[in-house]
């Protein structure tokens, strides 16, 4: 069965590592912070310019001076800062936050991703979605494999403006896992139940697939 | 000590004119001067050019000035909530120029700082990077950006004194401290104005030397955007 939005975002949680520093797109990506395994350490910023922000307030305690970038009420963490929009995209383009998670409307086999702009439909703007994909060491997509009409969104190349170049480096979908490697998608997990063949009709790029193709594992 | 206090709003308005182009700081509706944005969209000033990161939502903040058409063109980074502005763009009333945030930023920041333009990877290979030069460092390629100016920055704080030092608030602080180091007549709203020296100098964000003129705001509605919370267990 095709993975829902919590199950992507549980599987992507399976991604971060121990002591990073993580930024979580809006959408799936920001309930990755719901599923971070045992054991593992990380804090999470957010553009608008807090690191170390935690999960959202009891009813009645929301700070309108207290929100992430998708403008939703939060919480800090103990250790947690505050700073402004220049220092926040200074620990972004410096590469000192280590991990980015964000959706996307297609992403192409060179790791190009578009996620910005539908012309003449959509124009709600980049946000720091160009700062992010620029400069992060590792880029992760959470998305589902094919659009409202049933098309892929994995393409040989985007067909909608793009929002940075060469830059994802991992795809988890409903579908399955990918990585982009420099001669293109490779298949790594299929979700529980979803055939290689149903994963390879939904793609429009091609998949490079070695072996068994493992379906995905989740811990309770 | 340099007084920057103004007696009210409206001399803190004092040389608005049409055309001009002002700066407000502000991420979604948190930290946003609102007391300046409701007196600038009741005066006869239009043709403005808006520098924001938002552009409010349609009944609130920088909606009230798009409500009116007083803005010509804005430069923001994401404008999503706001169903007047999608309108006036697509029909093409509005000239929006949509930049990255990190860039927004640096852009601000770095005219405040004497600095007219810098390389950044953000946007190299998209649209953004239409006609920019390109340089490659360190093995990968940067686009020139250059400063943002602006006649007026509107910023807003939490805390402020007569000196024009400011302290802010949570994450509405965001782009109010690079906007106020930007702007050729920076005029800051606090919510507690204090005189100098009942401030702690170690936890000012940012320096009385950037603000020209200060004073405190008559109300703050602080409207929240998106409501999110959790349940007691």
């Amino acid at each position: 069965m095709a993975l829902d939005k919590i199950q992507i975002a549980q599987r992507i949680a399976q991604e971060l590592k121990h002591n990073t520093y993580v930024n979580l797109g809006i959408g799936i990506p920001t309930l990755v912070a719901n599923y971070i395994p045992k054991g593992i350490e990380v804090e999470f910023q957010s553009e608008n310019g807090v690191l170390g922000m935690g999960p959202f307030p009891f009813e009645g305690e929301e700070d309108p001076d207290l929100i992430n970038a998708g403008k939703q009420t939060i919480t800090t963490l103990d250790g947690a800062v505050l700073f402004d929009s220049a220092t926040s995209f200074a620990m972004i383009r410096g590469q000192h936050v280590q991990l980015t998670v964000l959706g996307a409307m297609e992403v192409s086999e060179n790791g190009d991703i578009a996620n910005w702009k539908i012309p003449g439909k959509m124009v709600k703007g980049m946000g720091g979605a160009m700062d992010l994909v620029a400069s992060a060491d590792n880029i992760i997509v959470a998305m589902m494999h094919t659009n409202r009409a049933g098309e892929s969104k994995i393409l040989k190349q985007c067909t909608l403006p793009i929002t940075g170049v060469n830059c994802v480096k991992k795809i988890v979908t409903n579908l399955a896992v990918l990585e982009v490697t420099k001669n293109g998608f490779q298949l790594l997990e299929r979700a529980p139940g979803v055939s290689v063949e149903e994963i390879k009709n939904a793609t429009e790029a091609d998949l490079i697939i070695k072996r068994n193709i493992p379906e995905m594992r989740f811990t309770k | 000590m340099i007084n920057k206090i103004v007696d009210n709003i409206e001399q803190a308005l004092e040389g608005v004119e049409s055309n001009m182009t002002f700066m407000f700081g502000g991420f979604g509706l948190s930290g946003i001067p609102e007391n300046a944005i409701a007196s600038l969209s009741k005066k006869e000033i239009f043709g403005l050019t808006c520098i924001s990161n938002n552009a409010g939502v349609d009944d609130f903040g920088l909606g009230l000035l798009l409500q009116r058409k007083q803005i010509k063109k804005m430069i923001s980074s994401y404008v999503g909530e706001n169903a007047e502005f999608e309108r006036q763009m697509l029909s093409g009333e509005l000239e929006v120029d949509l930049i990255p945030q990190g860039s927004l930023a640096e852009r601000c920041r770095a005219a405040g700082a004497g600095i007219p333009a810098f390389f950044t990877p953000a946007g190299y290979g998209t649209e953004v990077a239409k006609g920019k030069e390109v340089r490659e460092y360190n093995g990968k390629p940067h686009i020139l950006e250059t400063a943002l100016t602006a006649d007026f920055a509107f910023v807003k704080a939490w805390k402020g004194d007569t000196a024009g030092n400011l302290i802010f608030k949570g994450t509405a602080r965001n782009f109010n401290p690079l906007m106020a180091m930007a702007g050729g007549i920076t005029v800051a709203e606090v919510e507690e104005l204090v005189p100098a020296g009942e401030l702690d100098p170690n936890q000012i964000h940012t320096p009385g030397i950037f603000v020209q003129r200060i004073f405190q705001g008559e109300k703050y509605e602080k409207r929240i955007e998106q409501k999110t919370t959790r349940k007691k267990d």
